[in-house]
């Protein structure tokens, strides 16, 4: 049996076991409006950078830009918002959070778990902002 | 019971006549879960515009037997506009959001 095929064939397994145990997530958060647009960039650079020495694969990145608030948080009337969307494994998700409380910079976040559906609504949304955009 | 047309007429005694048959047609249309009918199978909280259209004026969830929900979609709509609220794409409390 010739090695070479033997590539594929790990990968492949590879691929299960981490659809297997790793589970589909995204977060919204919601930055200070006061930041400067480098603090802004410095932040979401961090988490990433956090998520991905986890072993989590960034599936997408959106920034909403700064959007008014339906009601005041902190005093303030604004935010930015930013989206990440990556694959996981689930016990990233605790420390994630603590450093999200832990940090003044944050206003607000929302993880949540993605199923089938809402994975494959996910897929079709970003499709549908890349012909807007 | 006497139909409407016999108390008009007044051919039972003691009850409340009527000089025309009183129009009580109710709307026709029936109504029907519209996410089982266009197909929807997740309920986005990141799109508050649309989950506008089950929350009344103040910004309170509508009840099912209003907007025609099923259950499992109505239990749905419900978290995603819990979501919206906690992430303030949505108000908690409003008035004339409409």
């Amino acid at each position: 049996m010739p090695k070479i095929e033997l590539i594929p064939i790990f990968a492949l397994i590879f691929n299960t076991i981490h659809r297997i145990f790793m589970n589909h997530y995204e977060t919204v958060f919601i930055l200070n409006p006061v930041l400067s647009e480098e603090q802004i960039k410095e932040t979401v650079k961090k988490y990433e950078d956090f998520l991905v020495s986890r072993g989590a694969k960034m599936v997408a990145k959106e920034d909403w830009g700064l959007k008014k608030l339906a009601y005041p948080i902190q005093n303030k009337k604004s935010g930015f918002y930013h989206l990440f969307e990556y694959t996981v494994d689930g016990e990233v998700i605790d420390p994630l959070e603590v450093e999200f409380r832990r940090d003044e910079r944050f206003m607000r976040y929302l993880t949540v778990k993605l199923d089938k559906h809402a994975i494959a609504w996910a897929e079709k949304r970003r499709t549908r902002n890349k012909q807007n955009a | 019971m006497s139909s409407i047309e016999q108390q008009a007429k007044g051919k039972k005694d003691g009850e409340i006549r009527y000089l025309t048959p009183l129009n009580i047609d109710t709307s026709k249309t029936k109504k029907y879960c519209r996410f089982q009918k266009s197909g929807i199978k997740y309920v986005d909280y990141k799109d508050p515009d649309w989950l506008l259209g089950f929350v009344n004026e103040q910004g309170k969830i509508l009840p099912r037997r209003l907007t025609g929900t099923s259950l499992k979609y109505q239990r749905k709509v419900s978290v995603a506009i819990k979501r919206a609220r906690h992430l303030a794409l949505m108000p908690y409390v409003a008035d004339l959001l409409k």
